[in-house]
């Protein structure tokens, strides 16, 4: 199928194609995706890079590191520096000078998340306006209305999103109100671009809502509502479900998941794509990931330790920093978060190419169990 | 220091300061917070590695050893700039001062972010040998051109006394310079030593000099103290050139550094009096205001007035980049200008950026996005220390400002220095003259 673009200015118009599946092992899948600004390996991990930056990494250390899809938010550049701004200066690409892929959210699960007063009705989300507390709406045509003023590769469709947690009528009425509302976004209100639906976690009304979704033969699917605090059981056989439903030749995207084992073990039941701001946010915590789990710099006993973070990386951080001055700097400097966040983003791109390659090759079984064996070690 | 070269001197601690590697730079900048280089890539100068004061933080219990830093091979290793060059002063100025009312006898005095700290001169030697800079400074006393006579002269017996700190410190009367310098010429310190020369009150009670206690090799040159501490641009040149102008004090061979000079007016008064070396914190304050500078680099030119905007705290040498007419440009900070920044963001970027207080800001004004060519050396009346060529990428603010004192060698080696720096002072007063009219 062909994306539709109402920009063409802006985005190369590809009459791609989905994905096209290179290797698979059992449900797993690894997949070349190709985006009007960037052809993607999948599985693939994106760094979160809310406010037009990923914190403190310049493009070229992105690139660096094979970042391949950046995120970024459309509440938060929504209201700054404001979409008709970016929009002004030829889309986000051009403003922060990414010449890879970008994916924007819808901008809802945000105001829900941040803001006070936020209530969902049939029209859209209403909120309290955070620069003047005037009550505002945003509809799902808004919603595309302003990721496509950004510009993004691939944006998603506003949904009614409900905590995870909730039972009763509530979820039914959340997954009937985003299909109704996706149909206003297919419908002649808004040009509809690669859109991507997000769907609802609830076992019971899962099918309704899945088969309602490939019905309307979007181009991706997106699994969201997880990583908010259900069990572990729930989760995987949640993503399973989903999985067995899509369609295999649109790309399936698990959004907030970031522990590197959650990612190993949806790709194995079949998801392509991946966000979390963990790895970045960790890195202002202090905490290093490596394949043994988790080193947490702050600890003294990091203070003397002239190791590097990890021998077997082959990042900047590791190829020249000791874990002793990493220790000094991220208790009292920018400059250590930066550090660790390279370092951490570099693992997850990493983890992304040996996911992508051992499906191809076949490893995938082993690398399973390798990672299984260092659950034990990784803090949830 | 031969004509046309920096000498350099082997030492028995091994450190080598060979004339073919990075030679001493013209321009270093304190890093109170060791300016992280971005991947792959180095800072092509020295950077200013203040042991007492810096480390010292970094010493105290979250910090890292000075056992830990000698493991790891002393600063060179430790921040991963191996072909670098490391001065190393006592001072500070980003996040410390010298504290002239609490230094005593036993050491001198600092107000850090840690507390006040009282460093000993042996602590401080403790600290060099761990770190192995490329060279270093004695400990001095640093006082203000302000003190009293009683005072001043505390502070030149202190470092005079020989016994307490070993540092050598000058003053700002002719007479009692002299009498140093002989003091000074005839004792050793140890190799790639910078000796310090503290300037004090303009009443020509000059501190005396004193040599350390390590008898090894030559001072390699004269650090002077007491000055960026408050004293008036005006009374400036006379108490440099009460040190400088004087030959017998400071051998021309010998180059000069000094600690707290940062405005390029003030840099540009420093190379007049002989200074070659400097260290300062000018950059640093500039980007966290969220400044970039912008003055031409290209041979200055008087301008017109009023061609400039006054609402833009912009006077035709920097820009505040947080202003919002800034919002939608999309040129870069300055045209032509060659810094990763300029060649990869525009403004409204930048902008944005400061707007939403990332410190991707910071690092695009700041930082060092280098290569890994080692800098050129300073230019001085007239003598060509320049040993290679300057040619790399850095962010913003750092680069321009190398790029300033590029142009101060070549004015200097075309003869045309005092020519320059008249028309750049100007050309800074016309700007701002017309900044102040039109407001």
């Amino acid at each position: 199928m062909e994306y539709i673009s109402s920009y063409p200015v802006r985005a190369k118009v590809q009459a791609a194609a989905g994905v096209k599946i290179l290797g698979r092992f059992n449900r797993a899948r690894a997949a070349q995706l190709t985006l009007p600004h960037f052809v993607c390996q999948t599985p693939l991990f994106m760094p979160v890079g809310t406010q037009g930056t990923i914190k403190g990494l310049t493009t070229s250390q992105l690139e660096e590191i094979g970042c391949q899809i950046i995120l970024g938010n459309t509440y938060h550049l929504a209201l700054r520096p404001t979409s008709e701004l970016i929009d002004e200066l030829g889309g986000l690409h051009n403003f922060m000078n990414w010449p890879r892929a970008l994916l924007t959210d819808s901008g809802g699960f945000q105001m829900v998340s941040l803001l006070h007063l936020a209530d969902i009705t049939e029209k859209g989300v209403t909120f309290q306006s955070p620069v003047d507390g005037k009550p505002m709406l945003l509809t799902p045509e808004e919603s595309i209305q302003i990721q496509n003023r950004i510009g993004a590769d691939i944006i998603m469709a506003l949904d009614d999103v409900v905590k995870t947690t909730i039972t009763g009528p509530r979820i039914e009425e959340a997954m009937y109100r985003t299909l109704r509302w996706i149909d206003r976004c297919i419908a002649g209100n808004c040009p509809v671009t690669h859109t991507w639906k997000l769907d609802d976690t609830y076992l019971l009304v899962k099918d309704i809502c899945v088969k309602g979704l490939v019905e309307r033969d979007l181009p991706g699917y997106a699994i969201g509502g997880l990583a908010g605090g259900e069990d572990k059981d729930s989760f995987w056989r949640v993503v399973a479900q989903c999985t067995a439903a899509l369609p295999e030749d649109k790309p399936r995207y698990v959004m907030g998941v970031g522990y590197p084992l959650d990612i190993v073990v949806c790709s194995a039941l079949g998801a392509d794509m991946y966000d979390c701001v963990y790895p970045t946010r960790t890195a202002r915590f202090g905490t290093a990931l490596i394949p043994e789990g988790v080193l947490k710099l702050k600890h003294q006993a990091m203070a003397n330790d002239t190791r590097p973070i990890d021998p077997t990386c082959e990042c900047m951080v590791c190829k020249n920093y000791s874990r002793a001055y990493i220790h000094c700097l991220v208790t009292k400097d920018a400059m250590g978060s930066q550090l660790l966040s390279y370092h951490n983003l570099f693992y997850m791109m990493k983890l992304s190419r040996d996911l992508h390659s051992s499906i191809v090759d076949g490893g995938f079984r082993m690398e399973i169990h390798s990672d299984m064996s260092s659950v034990s070690f990784v803090n949830y | 220091m031969e004509q046309g070269r920096l000498s350099g001197r082997a030492t028995p601690g091994g450190q080598l300061f060979d004339r073919n590697s990075s030679s001493p730079p013209q321009y270093s900048q304190g890093p109170a917070r060791f300016y992280l280089p971005r991947p792959s890539l180095f800072s092509p100068y020295a950077r200013l590695a203040p042991p007492p004061i810096q480390p010292s933080s970094l010493i105290s219990s979250e910090g890292i050893s000075l056992k830990t830093i000698s493991e790891l091979g002393g600063l060179h290793q430790m921040l991963g700039l191996h072909e670098h060059v490391f001065a190393a002063v006592p001072r500070d100025s980003t996040i410390s001062l010298p504290d002239y009312q609490s230094s005593n006898r036993m050491g001198a005095s600092f107000e850090t972010p840690c507390g006040r700290l009282l460093i000993k001169p042996l602590q401080y030697m403790e600290m060099i040998s761990s770190m192995k800079p490329n060279m270093w400074a004695t400990l001095a006393d640093e006082v203000p051109a302000w003190v009293s006579e009683k005072r001043n002269k505390a502070s030149v017996d202190r470092t005079t006394g020989g016994a307490v700190f070993g540092s050598i410190v000058g003053g700002s009367k002719i007479e009692e310079r002299k009498r140093c310098a002989e003091a000074v010429a005839e004792r050793n310190v140890s190799g790639n030593l910078i000796s310090e020369v503290g300037n004090t009150m303009p009443l020509g009670s000059v501190r005396k000099w004193s040599g350390c206690d390590r008898e090894t090799d030559d001072i390699l040159g004269f650090c002077l103290g007491g000055f960026g501490l408050g004293e008036s641009m005006d009374e400036r040149p006379s108490l440099l050139g009460a040190i400088t102008n004087v030959k017998e004090i400071l051998p021309e061979e010998k180059p000069r550094q000094i600690c707290g000079l940062g405005l390029p007016e003030e840099v540009l008064q420093g190379v007049a009096a002989g200074i070659d070396l400097f260290d300062s914190t000018y950059i640093y304050h500039l980007t966290l205001g969220g400044f970039a500078l912008t003055f031409p680099l290209e041979e200055i030119r008087r301008h017109g007035y009023g061609d400039q905007l006054s609402d833009t705290g912009r006077d035709g040498s920097k820009i505040n980049l947080k202003a919002t007419i800034y919002r939608k440009d999309t040129s870069p900070i300055l045209e032509g200008c060659k810094c990763y920044t300029c060649q990869n963001h525009t403004k409204a970027y930048i902008n944005h950026l400061l707007n939403v207080h990332e410190m991707l800001a910071q690092i695009l004004l700041e930082m060092y996005v280098p290569n890994s060519l080692p800098i050129a050396v300073a230019l001085f009346l007239g003598r060509v220390i320049l040993t290679r060529n300057f040619c790399h990428l850095s962010s913003h603010n750092t680069h321009h400002y190398l790029g300033f004192f590029q142009m101060i060698r070549e004015a200097i080696k075309g003869g045309t220095f005092e020519e320059f720096r008249q028309n750049f002072v100007e050309t800074r007063r016309d700007h701002i003259l017309a900044a102040a009219l039109s407001a």
